[in-house]
């Protein structure tokens, strides 16, 4: 410790050994502007582009930072920093395909959003008329049915996940007392979560196979194929909103002689309203996005169908995949690409508007928990 | 407080009324309990129905004329690749960003990143697909065609490569974006609970933040590691769109970098919508041993989960 009592400034020749081995400020940058440097020549001698500028530069940086860190502070301080450079880098990685999908529909899909796409159906849209289309404002055909297919099948999943869901939140956190049945309920609940979407999608369509023969496909098979990806979505988050629900006010509720069907109702349910109803928003935006169980369940319709109970149906998720993959017409593709790539822009501004709204409501109505 | 003065209404009231609600109530949620077990039952019971025909046909009437076995066996291989793929580039990836959310972000801006890793678990699976197909597919045909140059004498690289890029390789990563958020935003949680006092008991004596994280978070997280890695898996193996739109299929081979090879979701979406008959009953069959697998590795990832929370006390 004798020597922290120099003090600084008196005798500059003869460094603190809390001080002595430091990295100088500037040697990050300099390792930065030289990997920037080397990576382009390196990539230069293979033929340049940004792609593999990018890729040498930063295992340049990868390499030479720690190994000259490790050199000047100590093996550790060198193996501390080349972690840290490890997880910027793979948290830029991560980064990376976010902003290129968000770029790569934000570009693709505005060209397409035309009053066609919004307010008409594929009905009646030829092949020859996506010939004669030369300009984006000239592609007719819309994704208009897809919009309401997109609807009416996310409003029957809804309907008939949420009321189950919410049932079974209440029974795990206020009856099952954490017995055998809570405890396996739970569990199943888990599992079900990882049920594939596609299989929920076969089991829809090969019950309503079984029960009104085969191939039966309306929008109603696709809603119970969503309502069992959507239930463990609604149970999960219903529960743990239940379960934050402070104990006092059951207890206070009891205490006043009322029953545990009305505390249930008139307290705890009212307490944990803003979490339940973002959770439920999340599950819709979570089945919203489905595509392989509608592709199973629905069929694919060109026109308007506003009927789940008969017809087929298709779905925004739907409409994308079949306009990539079956063209309308074979020989000119860009008009349905283009029709794809703007039903994706209204398919993702749908799903962040309701992680949104998801927030907003979980924000705005939130139970006032002063004190706990 | 309003909600005491609605309570008091039923005390006041006839109690037989009020029992009768109660008791309602109860048998309401319980059975909404147990359609759960009713549901995950049928699913398994309706497919096993439809699938019968397909395992009682002669062997020379299902798809590739050798019998179910023959048919599905390239299949789950197809799809354990994938899943293998997506894994081996989402994992330490995924455990890195989490890192990075919970220990290396500037407290002002790490809840917002974990926000931005949640927008990607957000996007439907359509658009990855479609993103894959048109974006990512030719952008890595360099890369592919520099492995099959260089590395074409591994099996698994062996040339020439595709030149849409419409690969296995291609689709495990595709696969692997599609789960990072899932690894990432179940280990950001464990590595949030470390006790602080670890922590700082690794800081005091001395250690570098690595350390800390190798000596404190890590142990302490093992086990949620492990089985956020196992949900991803049963989420990759279960993935249809990702694949459908990226890859083009074929019959199996060893080679990533080439077109060829198929997994079951995807074969059941591409052949569901025409399929009839025999057929029908032959792509529900591929869906129960899909849901089969994903049953077996998801129980083991909450069997994992519920094993820690006893031992943890994190409850």
């Amino acid at each position: 410790m004798s020597t922290t009592t120099t003090k600084p400034g008196t005798s500059p020749v003869r460094e603190s050994r809390l001080t002595r081995g430091q990295r100088p400020k500037w040697l990050i940058p300099v390792i930065g502007v030289g990997a920037i440097v080397v990576g382009a020549a390196i990539s230069a001698l293979i033929g340049f582009n940004i792609a593999t500028w990018a890729i040498f530069a930063a295992l340049v940086f990868l390499i030479v930072g720690p190994l000259l860190i490790g050199a000047i502070e100590g093996s550790r301080a060198g193996s501390d920093s080349l972690m840290t450079f490890l997880v910027y880098t793979a948290f830029i990685l991560a980064v990376i395909p976010l902003i290129s999908v968000i770029y790569t529909v934000l570009a693709n899909g505005i060209p397409g959003l035309t009053s066609n796409l919004l307010l008409t159906s594929m009905n009646g849209v030829t092949g020859a008329q996506d010939n004669f289309a030369e300009a984006p404002g000239d592609v007719v055909g819309g994704a208009y049915h897809a919009i309401v297919g997109t609807v009416s099948i996310t409003f029957w999943a809804t309907l008939m996940s949420v009321p189950i869901g919410l049932l079974t939140a209440i029974y795990l956190v206020e009856y099952s007392n954490n017995g055998w049945l809570g405890k396996a309920i739970t569990f199943f609940v888990d599992v079900m979560t990882g049920v594939p979407s596609i299989v929920a999608g076969l089991f829809a369509a090969a019950l309503f196979g079984m029960i009104f023969g085969p191939s039966t496909r309306t929008g109603f098979v696709a809603a119970v194929a969503l309502t069992v990806l959507m239930i463990p979505t609604v149970v999960k988050n219903t529960e743990e909103m239940l379960r934050i629900v402070p104990n006092e006010l059951r207890e206070a509720s009891y205490a006043l002689g009322v029953r545990k069907w009305r505390t249930i109702l008139k307290v705890v349910i009212p307490t944990a309203i803003s979490g339940i109803a973002s959770g439920v928003t999340l599950a819709i935006a979570r089945v919203i996005g489905e595509t392989a169980p509608l592709l199973v369940t629905a069929g694919f319709a060109t026109a308007i169908n506003w009927n789940s109970f008969s017809g087929w149906m298709t779905t925004l998720p739907t409409y994308i995949y079949y306009q990539i993959m079956t063209p309308t017409s074979p020989t000119n593709p860009d008009p349905s690409l283009q029709r794809a790539w703007a039903a994706a822009l209204i398919l993702i501004a749908i799903v962040m508007l309701l992680n949104l709204l998801a927030r907003l409501i979980a924000k705005a109505f939130a139970p006032k928990t002063a004190g706990r | 407080m309003s909600t005491t003065a609605s309570a008091q209404k039923p005390g006041t009231k006839n109690s037989a009324a009020g029992r009768a609600g109660d008791s309602i109530f109860s048998g309401l949620s319980l059975a909404a309990g147990i359609l759960i077990f009713a549901v995950l039952a049928a699913v398994a019971l309706f497919l096993l129905l439809q699938a019968l025909p397909t395992f009682a046909a002669p062997a020379d009437e299902i798809t590739g004329g050798e019998g179910f076995f023959s048919y599905i066996w390239p299949l789950v291989l197809g799809t354990l690749i994938a899943a293998i793929i997506a894994l081996l580039i989402a994992t330490p990836i995924g455990i890195l960003v989490a890192l990075y959310i919970s220990h290396y972000a500037p407290a002002r801006i790490s809840k917002s990143v974990g926000y931005v890793i949640d927008l990607l678990a957000a996007i439907p699976s359509v658009i990855y697909g479609a993103w894959g197909a048109t974006v990512l597919a030719p952008a890595l045909v360099p890369f592919y065609n520099w492995l099959a140059e260089n590395l074409g004498f591994i099996p698994i690289f062996a040339g020439p490569a595709s030149q849409t890029g419409k690969t296995m390789m291609t689709a495990g990563v595709v696969l692997a974006i599609m789960i990072l958020p899932i690894i990432t935003s179940m280990s950001r949680e464990i590595f949030t609970q470390t006790p602080k006092l670890h922590e700082e008991a690794a800081l005091a004596l001395g250690a570098t933040r690595w350390e800390m994280i190798r000596m404190s978070v890590l142990p302490f997280a093992r086990p949620g590691i492990i089985s956020s890695v196992m949900l991803a898996l049963g989420r990759a193996l279960g993935e249809t769109m990702a694949v459908a739109l990226v890859l083009s299929s074929g019959p199996m081979i060893a080679s990533l970098i080439k077109s060829g090879n198929q997994t079951i979701a995807a074969e059941i979406a591409l052949n569901f919508p025409e399929a009839y008959g025999l057929r029908l009953s032959e792509l529900i069959a591929a869906g129960l041993v899909l849901f089969l697998i994903t049953l077996v590795v998801n129980m083991i990832a909450r069997a994992i989960i519920a094993r820690y929370k006893e031992f943890s006390g994190a409850n």
